[in-house]
């Protein structure tokens, strides 16, 4: 009888997992056979003996550390593979250029609301925006970029502490151009992948074929939580409105927390209810983040979120260029943070030296690659749509 | 107190004065907002269901709540008598607190007690009992066309449960407390 080569694959105590031409064989007292060593079976002399086949579902052993991916998270990773390659020929088609700015930077995004992990002498990034708006600013004039983000204590069904995104921006143009590529964008990949412009939330199909609902926000809240919103109303003002249409604003004292109480409990579950994606738009100023506020209101800003079977995909702002009021937005969001007792982050200065030399008219958008892929794989959370999840890596 | 990060299943909370319990929860967060926990509670009194987004900063006052394993020793008028296990306390729990299925109990029936600031407030019985049945009509062979294919059966504890037609008396049978509904016959005695 001829001996079988194999290669251990793992150990099991006494016991090693040996992967052959014939399939994956149990070794009892395996001796002292690591993974990775060739081994031959079933000889005179040989160092292991075989015992039996190991059946393809047992495979791998509990306490083994050596992954078997299911059949549904490898169908996921493929088609998600298309997906990424159809979004790039879409970039590509557009004439934009895909660039690759640092992960690592010493002054990550500032907002209230997002925490950064330390890396090294900096910070992972939240966003690539500061950078991608520097390259504007430096010439180029239409570009993308898919890469990790990263947000300190984000995980649930649609958030994962390090996230795949996309940012797309374009010097020269305005929201509305923004607006089409969202539309025509995700239509093109999930076309590339369902074989039309379709997706599925929760189990239900939805059609993503532009275009889009435009809503206001101040219509959104006014249809579905009974709160007129303008943007430059004061927060007992705004909280009076909100306690006037039945909800209780409980202990929130700041206006983008009265306004989120509201926005979450009536707003996002109608979003969701609506059989179309939706761009949100006009934002109330104090939620303008880096967006500028809008000629002729300036209670608002240029910026829209688009929802998809009321999942929150992107973000989209007609950017604000000008350093002095960039300057002034971020040191309201330290002083923020400071009152908080949240972590206090330096300026990024060369962003805003980028502004002073001169930021043409622009506007760009942030786009959640892994929210997408859950749409157009109808995935309900984000973990069946990525290699690792988190805590996974 | 809570905060948002120790919401998890089973988790007892105090709102608007009465006992909650976490059935479901997640993590939302609206852009450029701050994290909510969207949060499904029951009702540990009523069993009613309400949701809640709770903003990530904001307190959850804990439930002084306590489940103890007890077993049923008796019944007293319009209450039911039980005992703990281990210190020996008894305590005694109104009848209608436990509805229907108080009469599927048997002496020595573990049950589980729950406590709301040192009141028993509630008792659930093990989801399943096994008893012998004590009276029943033969069953009528040739009577299932006219759909009676099941009839009345008295259990040793004093309820009555419909049964299929082959149950005899002496026969165990397992009945649902949910439901109070005949399960299956178990062995014949």
């Amino acid at each position: 009888m001829s001996a079988i080569r194999g290669r251990v694959v793992a150990r099991d105590g006494d016991d090693a997992l040996v992967r052959t031409a014939r399939g994956d064989v149990r070794v009892k007292h395996a001796g002292a056979a690591q993974p990775g060593d060739l081994v031959e079976l079933e000889g005179a002399g040989l160092p292991l003996r075989r015992v039996r086949k190991y059946p393809r579902t047992e495979y791998p052993p509990r306490g083994s550390e050596v992954a078997r991916l299911p059949p549904s998270r490898r169908g996921n990773l493929a088609a998600r593979g298309r997906m990424m390659a159809a979004l790039r020929e879409f970039f590509a088609s557009r004439e934009f250029v895909e660039v690759d700015t640092p992960l690592v930077v010493p002054a990550p995004g500032l907002e209230v609301h997002l925490a950064a992990v330390p890396a090294g002498n900096g910070f992972l990034i939240t966003s690539p925006e500061y950078q991608m708006k520097r390259l504007l600013a430096g010439g180029m004039e239409r570009i993308y970029q898919v890469c990790k983000c990263f947000r300190a204590g984000e995980v649930g069904h649609h958030h994962q502490p390090e996230f795949t995104m996309l940012e797309w921006y374009r010097a020269w143009d305005d929201l509305d151009a923004i607006a089409r590529d969202t539309e025509q964008l995700v239509a093109h990949v999930a076309t590339a992948v369902n074989g039309r412009p379709q997706v599925t939330v929760q189990g239900k199909q939805l059609a993503v074929d532009g275009p889009w609902l435009r809503l206001t926000v101040a219509e959104a809240m006014y249809d579905h939580a009974k709160v007129a919103v303008r943007g430059d109303e004061s927060v007992a003002e705004l909280t009076e409105a909100v306690r006037a249409a039945g909800i209780d604003p409980g202990t929130a004292r700041h206006w983008d927390d009265v306004f989120f109480t509201a926005f979450v409990e009536r707003v996002e579950p109608a979003l969701a209810a609506i059989d179309r994606p939706v761009l949100l738009a006009d934002w109330p100023a104090p939620l303008a983040a880096l967006a500028r506020r809008k000629p002729g209101n300036p209670a608002v800003a240029e910026r829209f979120e688009a929802y998809v079977g009321g999942v929150e995909l992107a973000n989209a702002f007609g950017e604000l260029t000008d350093p002095i009021e960039q300057r002034a937005r971020f040191e309201d969001d330290l002083g923020v943070r400071r009152a908080r007792g949240l972590p206090q982050y330096p300026i990024d200065e060369r962003f805003l030296a980028a502004l002073g030399e001169g930021l043409p008219p622009s506007a760009g958008i942030a786009l959640g690659v892994d929210r997408l892929a859950m749409l157009v794989l109808g995935a309900r959370t984000i973990d069946e749509v990525v290699a690792f999840a988190a805590g996974e890596g | 107190m809570y905060d948002t990060s120790d919401i998890r299943k089973g988790l007892k909370v105090l709102l608007d004065g009465n006992p909650y319990t976490v059935v479901e929860f997640q993590f939302i967060k609206p852009g450029k907002g701050a994290a909510f926990t969207r949060t499904r509670f029951k009702n540990l009194l009523s069993g009613a269901v309400i949701e809640r987004n709770i903003r990530s900063g904001e307190k959850l006052e804990p439930a002084n709540v306590e489940e103890r394993t007890m077993q049923y020793l008796y019944k007293e008028a319009d209450d039911l008598v039980f005992m703990d296990d281990k210190s020996f306390e008894q305590v005694q729990v109104r009848a209608e607190m436990i509805g229907e299925a108080a009469d599927l109990m048997k002496d020595n029936l573990p049950c589980t007690v729950l406590f709301f600031n040192e009141r028993p407030v509630d008792v659930t019985l093990p989801t399943f009992v096994l008893l012998e049945v004590t009276a029943s009509e033969p069953g009528v062979a040739g009577n299932t066309a006219a759909g009676n294919v099941t009839k009345a059966a008295t259990v040793e504890t004093g309820g009555s449960v419909q049964v299929p037609l082959f149950i005899n008396i002496g026969d165990m049978i397992k009945i649902d407390t949910r439901t109070h509904e005949y399960v299956e016959r178990v062995n014949k005695k």
